[in-house]
């Protein structure tokens, strides 16, 4: 054991290299790395595009569920907003609408979705998880009553071409501008303004952030009208890529994009988690899949992998605060005397 | 303050969405927009070139761990040994449109000389089964076809109009030439259900079957309680009902549970399409005298042939093109590469124990 005092006076950078999101990174990174080296066809330009183009929803719909689950808030209907945008883009192009006017008017949509949501929690101070997963049903139904077992395809080839396309003959999907460019964003916005920490303090405490002078029904009213956009932005995407616009589309997507941002170390009761740490979760969760699948490993030992992954990242970080807390409490009541049992856990943060 | 900034994320987002808007020139709408046509095959086939040994062809079906795709993809195991290619399956665990697209991208990746698919949805999988084409990859889609320019050829169980008029010939039989019949269907908006319908409804307008009288057609939604229920109704409703066809498994099957364990039984006679190890029992003891459905594992055998006849340059996919499949003799190329396998088999007393699917 180190003298107790030196971990107490750990500086900042080092206590956040041993912090799981960093470690989220640092493991999708190797994880492409490793298997880049090691499996056929892995390392290839066109796998990499097939994989940013499989990862773009869900790392879309996790830039505002970041901001969502660190309020300590969830939504849980994005998939199917998802799926209702995809199924009124596609009744509103039968109807003989401009995709100009169409695809605005679908973001539109999403928003107008996420405010219902936002109604619900903030105004009526429903909690979120039941009125979400009210809404995630309602608009899936919805979906199927807009189009129902139908699918519309004939979308104009310049758009699903541009969707599916790459950057002047590179490797790099087209739609991984507005990625960047949203992820950017809402980077900046989590991080760096008074409205990041805003909803980090109304996910440590929604009370005390409103004695602070933080209208925190305000701000989580307005990031449902977001997650909504985003998804509503996602389910055009989504069309245009598969050029088919179903009720069903992006079925079952919410839990991937829940369990990308709590793999990427958001903690599930708020007020914890970084941004990069979420799309170092999505990036994991799809390398692990593409990398999988290439090798033939069936979806049952992929979900398997997936499971255990999020369970170590929920318990990882709380063996780590609690066996520290312990350490803590242990020298508070012994000053003097070295602790007889050594508590040294495996997983010591300090390297 | 916040909502200031909020709104501007807001209005950022949707910028996205509109600079989507402008890569293209303003204003498209759907009649601008004309489907491109089929890349006409230029290739020319030599039917007398030797099959190809070694041909990788990897099966990608609706979803994992259904029975009858397990059977279909069977068929197409049992090929590829014949021709010493090599077999492999991959595929979804949920049938929903775009699952396939990522499978499909793996494929290209591990360099399959051809594909096998059956379609979630025709126009999803199109852009990735192209880039498959364009990578050399030879594509056959089998019981559900995907759009008919990205795919070589379409192995169709069984044509729209054989299965419709099988279905109409049952009923007649069953109901001894005059009487009521009903139909008992999936969904009311099933593709293949409506499709063979309209064609019953084709055939019993025709004289020969003018003393038939269609009553109702009900809807079980291809789910075993309620389509048991709508047997019932059927039942009840019209006591003179001497035929309840149901074109689907789930609900002949349900069908059959029913008027087996009511005094119906012997009076009402239950047919359609059915797979023999469900509807056993049911010929056993005399619910049931006939039924029909394709063989499933003539299906992925069939598609298998075919795969390794377009790799092996006998065929291209062009109509009028011949092949030889194996065990079910030479085949013929039709209209837009389709492929029927073949009239359905009637399954009766006499024959239902030489078939296990």
């Amino acid at each position: 054991m180190s003298d107790p005092t030196t971990a107490a006076r750990r500086p900042a950078w080092l206590a956040r290299l041993a912090s799981w999101d960093v470690a989220v990174i640092a493991i999708a990174i190797v994880v492409l790395l490793v298997a880049s080296g090691t499996i056929d066809n892995f390392g290839t330009g066109r796998n990499y595009t097939f994989l940013l183009l499989d990862l773009l929803p869900i790392a879309l719909m996790a830039l505002p569920m970041t901001f969502i689950i660190v309020t300590g808030e969830i939504d849980l209907s994005v998939a199917s907003t998802l799926g209702l945008t995809s199924a009124v883009m596609g009744s509103l192009w039968n109807s003989g609408l401009t995709i100009e006017m169409i695809i605005p008017l679908c973001i539109v949509l999403g928003a107008v979705l996420g405010a219902v949501n936002g109604f619900f929690v903030t105004v009526l101070k429903l909690p979120s998880l039941a009125v979400t997963i009210g809404t995630m049903a309602l608009y899936r139904g919805l979906a199927f009553v807009v189009l129902g077992d139908s699918a519309v395809a004939d979308f104009p080839g310049s758009y699903t071409s541009w969707v599916t396309g790459t950057l002047g003959g590179s490797s790099i999907p087209n739609v991984l501008i507005p990625l960047i460019v949203l992820a950017i964003v809402f980077g900046v916005v989590l991080h760096a303004t008074p409205i990041g920490r805003g909803v980090f303090a109304a996910g440590a405490s929604d009370t005390a952030a409103r004695f602070a002078g933080i209208r925190t029904g305000r701000t989580k009213f307005w990031l449902y009208v977001v997650s909504g956009a985003v998804a509503g932005l996602a389910g055009v995407l989504w069309t245009l890529r598969y050029s088919s616009a179903r009720a069903d589309n992006g079925f079952g997507l919410e839990l991937a994009v829940v369990a990308a941002v709590l793999l990427g170390g958001v903690s599930i009761f708020g007020g914890k988690g970084t941004l990069p740490g979420v799309l170092g979760g999505v990036v994991l969760l799809s390398a692990l899949q593409n990398a999988l699948r290439l090798q033939d490993v069936s979806n049952e030992a992929l979900n398997i992998v997936t499971g255990v992954l999020l369970i170590i990242s929920v318990l990882l970080p709380n063996i780590l605060s609690s066996s520290r807390a312990a350490l803590q409490r242990r020298r508070r009541r012994s000053p003097s005397r070295k602790p007889e049992l050594s508590p040294a856990p495996s997983s010591n943060p300090e390297r | 303050m916040s909502r200031r900034i909020l709104t501007g994320v807001v209005s950022v987002v949707s910028a996205a969405g509109l600079v989507l808007s402008l890569t293209a020139c303003g204003g498209t709408t759907k009649n601008d927009s004309t489907a491109s046509g089929p890349a006409a095959s230029t290739a020319s086939a030599d039917p007398n070139a030797a099959s190809k040994q070694g041909v990788k062809m990897a099966f990608l079906p609706k979803q994992l761990n259904n029975p009858y795709s397990d059977i279909e993809v069977g068929g197409g195991k049992t090929a590829l040994d014949e021709l010493k290619g090599t077999y492999k399956l991959v595929g979804p665990n949920d049938a929903s449109a775009s699952s396939q697209v990522s499978y499909i991208n793996t494929l290209i990746q591990q360099q399959q000389d051809v594909i096998g698919i059956a379609a979630n949805d025709p126009n999803a999988v199109c852009p990735s089964l192209n880039q498959a084409r364009s990578a050399g990859i030879k594509v056959v889609a089998f019981d559900s076809d995907a759009a008919k320019n990205c795919r070589d050829v379409f192995i169709n169980q069984a044509s729209t109009q054989g299965i419709g008029e099988q279905l109409a010939k049952m009923a007649n039989e069953l109901a001894g030439g005059e009487g009521e019949i009903a139909i008992l269907s999936a969904t009311p908006n099933a593709t293949n259900q409506n499709a063979w319908i309209d064609v019953m409804k084709q055939e019993l307008a025709k004289p020969e079957y003018s003393k038939l009288k269609l009553d109702k057609i009900a809807y079980g939604n291809d789910d075993d309680q309620k389509s048991f229920q709508e047997a019932q109704g059927l039942l009840q409703s019209f006591p003179n009902l001497k035929v309840i066809v149901s074109p689907t498994t789930v609900g002949i099957a349900a069908a059959a549970r029913y008027v087996s364990s009511s005094s119906y039984k012997g009076k009402v006679a239950i047919t359609g399409l059915g797979t023999p190890n469900q509807m056993r029992a049911f010929v056993k003891d005399g619910t049931v005298k006939e039924f029909a459905l394709w063989n499933p594992a003539d299906i992925g055998y069939l598609a298998a042939y075919a795969g390794v006849a377009l790799s092996s340059g006998q065929i291209t996919g062009a109509q009028g093109q011949k092949f030889k499949a194996g065990k079910l003799g030479e085949y013929t190329i039709g209209a837009d590469g389709e492929i029927v396998l073949g009239p359905p088999t009637v399954f009766n007393a006499d024959n239902i124990d030489k078939f296990n699917f």
